[in-house]
């Protein structure tokens, strides 16, 4: 188990490599730099471009600007935000908690509903529950998730008005320190009657649209695991002993149909935070979504660069997570390999 | 309900016996649009960022809310010598600058301290804070601060002395931008003491309606009325802005309540929101304008005539009708309504294909002609699309048997090479910066017809350019208003630009929210306002 491990891990780094450069390079592609963008129509006067080039260290060779880059981020110094002058890291830590936060209850909703109606769908195959589950699945799949978010915000906040629009907390009425920079959390801290149900409804719009992919995803593969399983040597045997069926599906079915699914799940990080972009926007979501994307438009180099090595580093990490604990879960994989 | 109620009344009660600052009290949420770079305006050069600071902070001298007439604020009163070199500041007394921010307690009132620490902050390598959060200062470079102003001199503790290098009118607009707000001293030498200067401009220290409370990125930041400003305290006692990226977010907010104020709507929502009885919608046309330049150095644009045969082919109207979709308005003149001199008497010419034609045969212009139009690659507040706009300049010119090819670069590299003058025909605009009308004119002024100026049509014309010269050394408003209505004349008859629009602003406010006024500058000031 440990060499597996540290396999596993050693594996990461070229990943890491790579992905310092193409990071480094991509963000230098998109034409402009970060003071050319933020000139209006007056223009910049050739000397005092050249001075802020300067000043950012941007009129240097570009290996020597990836080194120094390269060289900082093995100290741990993922650069000082161009247009904020904070660190980024500092920027990171304060607006990640939010992002986490959104994610977490939206594989919570996905997983909630997706491997139930996943594991319906498969027993009751080809009925009308089947077929309902799996179109609803493929819509919610190619659904665009800036409409799906604004339809939800204009029915259930305007129309029904049983979720607030956009933000994580009722401002007029609650106001106290971030603590943790979770809401939930600093909520039921704040010991402000009402705070933490307001947090909680402020989740539900955003959790939903973040969720929707994630959760056609996981009811199919459910559904087809479980398909799977259902006609196995195994299943019959128990279906032979007698065993009730909910027994037969609950307990020997599903436990080895999960399998797949985990896997899903764990490649669902990624989705979640690609999607998160959007829902950010969408919602006045302060997570690092929404900061990436500014920053793209800013041209914030020193930003960008650092949120997509630190949010990679996260998606890589979780991957690496979950191949351990399917390992955990599938004895075949540990004694195979 | 009465359960309800208790808990809400019960929760009221525990904010006001915890927190800062007391919710059973007026709130007003306004939803911007974005984070503050920093709370400096002096290093800023977005709206959002301006906005944010705003509340903390005044000027020597201020616009009046809602209009672009220069106030006292900061400074009591100011004479301006014979000679126009010499403006002398005599400072209110008694202003206090905010207490228990960032542990910051001031020992004294404002005075000419602070105002020389602004000032040169911005402008003297030498001050301890000159590098201080990047230390950019745009717009005091932008303004040409730095080859205007020969020296600021403390006469006494409330006498301020700017002395220029040549007389300015437009000086005074200039003081009552967001870049010349003054902070304090005091503060900076507190923050210098203790090792962290850079919080001078996160946490902002002000002498404004409102105190500083606290930010968090991209979600909130809260300001409470500040009891002992000069002007007396605002009617509201807590001031949030909520960050909300997406407009049609913003609208929803608006709706239900959860915001009063918000920025920049839809042009789509803005026929709905004129019907919508929460809410009230005010507009003002922005301090703006957008054009299409005809570079003179390239013929057939050299002749007057082509030019103004140019300006009778495309239809105006239609671009207004299908690319502002309402939110617009033809423009006139090469400057806004809403700036003082502006000429109404000067007509539009008028869309007639014909006449433009045959115009263009008289000037000996043959076609089928190939002429290239430039389209900026962003929007911007005075131009929603400008390749919509070209193409439908494209089309109105193709009747008359040319052929505009589009031409488009990145945007740094688009206003660069026009700059440069390699354009024949191109589009661009302008947002005004302080309301004078100097700040729209002088691009139209022979300096800036050189090679790499902000002339893009490359039009040095003698007459205009005297006119706005002298306007610009004078102090007198009507005279100089006599010499603007003239340039505007000339400038239609000479046809440089196809005057294409101003964008107009739309405010959605709700029914509640008392004596908000739209700023023509695109503010948002909330010292003034109620809630009802």
């Amino acid at each position: 188990m440990l060499k597996l491990f540290l396999r596993r891990v050693a594996l990461t780094l070229p990943t890491f490599v790579a992905l310092m450069f193409v990071t480094f390079v991509a963000v230098r592609l998109v034409p402009g730099d970060p003071i050319e963008v933020r000139t209006g129509e007056r223009g910049i006067s050739p000397e005092r471009l050249a001075q802020f080039r300067h000043e950012l260290g941007l009129d240097r060779p570009i290996w020597q600007q990836f080194l120094d880059y390269a060289n900082g981020l093995l100290h741990g110094d993922f650069g000082v935000s161009i247009v904020t002058k904070t660190p980024v890291l500092n920027e990171f830590l304060i607006l990640f908690p939010a992002t986490l936060e959104l994610a977490f209850c939206a594989l919570v909703f996905a997983i909630v509903l997706g491997i139930p109606a996943g594991v319906l769908a498969a027993v009751k195959r080809g009925s009308i529950f089947d077929h309902t589950v799996m179109t609803a699945a493929l819509a919610g799949y190619s659904m665009p998730i800036f409409w799906w978010g604004l339809l939800l915000i204009m029915f259930m906040s305007e129309y029904l008005g049983l979720t607030p629009v956009s933000g994580r907390m009722d401002l007029i009425n609650y106001y106290f320190e971030p603590v943790t920079g979770f809401m939930l959390i600093d909520s039921l801290l704040s010991d402000q009657e009402g705070a933490f149900g307001a947090a909680v409804a402020h989740l539900i719009l955003p959790s939903i649209v973040l969720g929707t992919i994630p959760l056609a995803v996981i009811a199919r593969m459910t559904r087809s695991s479980m398909l799977e399983v259902l006609g196995e040597d195994y299943v019959r045997t128990a279906r032979a002993k007698g065993l009730s069926p909910l027994r037969v599906v609950g307990l020997h079915a599903l436990r080895n149909a999960l399998i797949p699914v985990v896997t899903v799940i764990g490649l669902q990080t990624g989705t979640l935070l690609a999607g998160a972009v959007l829902t950010e926007t969408i919602f006045a979501w302060p997570g690092v979504g929404k900061w990436l994307i500014e920053s793209i438009s800013r041209r914030d180099y020193p930003a960008l660069q650092g949120g997509i090595m630190l949010i990679s580093g996260i998606v890589i990490l979780v991957n690496l997570i979950v191949d351990l604990l399917y390992v955990a879960i599938n004895p075949r994989i540990r004694h195979g390999g | 309900m009465p359960a309800i109620n208790t808990k809400v009344a019960l929760a009221a009660a525990m904010l006001t016996a915890f927190a800062a600052p007391a919710y059973a009290a007026k709130t007003l949420v306004y939803c911007s649009e974005g984070s503050p770079e920093n709370f400096t305006p002096a290093l800023n050069i977005t709206g959002t960022s301006f906005d944010a600071a705003r509340p903390v902070y005044n000027q020597l001298v201020e616009f009046e809310r809602g209009t672009t007439n220069v106030v006292p604020a900061l400074a009591e009163s100011w004479t301006v010598s014979d000679d126009g070199k010499e403006i002398t500041f005599k400072l209110r007394k008694g202003v206090k600058f905010h207490s228990g921010v960032n542990g910051f307690t001031p020992t004294r009132d404002f005075n000419a301290d602070d105002v020389l620490f602004s000032f040169e902050r911005q402008w003297k390598p030498e001050n301890p804070y000159h590098k201080v959060t990047g230390g950019a200062y745009d717009y005091f470079n932008d303004m040409g601060m730095p080859g205007l102003l020969k020296s600021i001199d403390k006469v006494d503790d409330y006498t301020v002395k700017f002395v220029l290098t040549e007389p300015n009118a437009p000086m005074l607009a200039n003081l009552a931008m967001d870049f010349a707000t003054i902070m304090s001293k005091e503060y900076a030498d507190f923050l210098l003491k203790k090792g962290a200067p850079e919080q001078l401009d996160q946490i902002p220290v002000g002498t404004g309606p409102f105190q500083f409370v606290t930010y968090q990125k991209d979600a909130v930041i809260r300001f409470k009325a500040f009891p002992a400003y000069f002007e007396g305290p605002a009617k509201i006692d807590n001031l949030v802005y909520a960050i909300t990226p997406d407009p049609t977010a913003r609208y929803a907010k608006l709706k239900k309540g959860e915001c009063h104020v918000m920025i920049a709507p839809n042009p789509a929502d803005i026929a709905g929101m004129k019907t919508d009885p929460a809410v009230n919608l005010l507009s003002q046309p922005g301090l703006n304008i957008a054009y299409w330049a005809f570079n003179v150095e390239k013929p057939p644009f050299d002749k007057k005539e082509v030019r103004q045969a140019f300006n009778l082919a495309i239809d105006k109207a239609a671009i207004i009708k299908d690319v502002y979709q309402g939110a617009g308005q033809a423009a006139v003149n090469p400057i806004p309504p809403t700036i003082w001199s502006y000429n109404t008497a000067v007509k539009d010419y008028a869309y007639d294909p014909e006449k433009a034609k045959a115009m263009l045969a008289a000037a000996g212009v043959k076609t089928p002609l190939d002429i290239d139009l430039w389209w900026m690659p962003v929007q911007r507040p005075y131009n929603p699309n400008a390749k919509r706009i070209a193409e439908m300049m494209q089309s109105d010119l193709s009747k008359l048997g040319i052929n505009a090819k589009l031409v488009s670069y990145e945007w740094g590299e688009y206003r660069k090479r026009m700059q440069e003058g390699e354009h024949m025909t191109g589009q661009l605009g302008w947002t005004g910066d302080n309301g004078d009308p100097d700040n729209f004119f002088f691009l139209l002024g022979c300096p800036a017809a050189r090679k790499g100026g902000q002339n893009l049509a490359k039009w040095c014309n003698k007459d205009f350019d005297a006119l706005i010269t002298k306007a610009r050394t004078i102090a007198d408003k009507d005279e100089r208003t006599k010499l603007y209505e003239q340039a505007q004349v000339i400038f239609k008859e000479e046809a440089p630009w196809f005057t294409i629009a101003h964008s107009v602003v739309y405010e959605p406010t709700r029914k509640e929210v008392v004596d908000y006024k739209v700023s023509p500058f695109g503010r948002h000031e909330f010292y003034g306002v109620d809630l009802k």
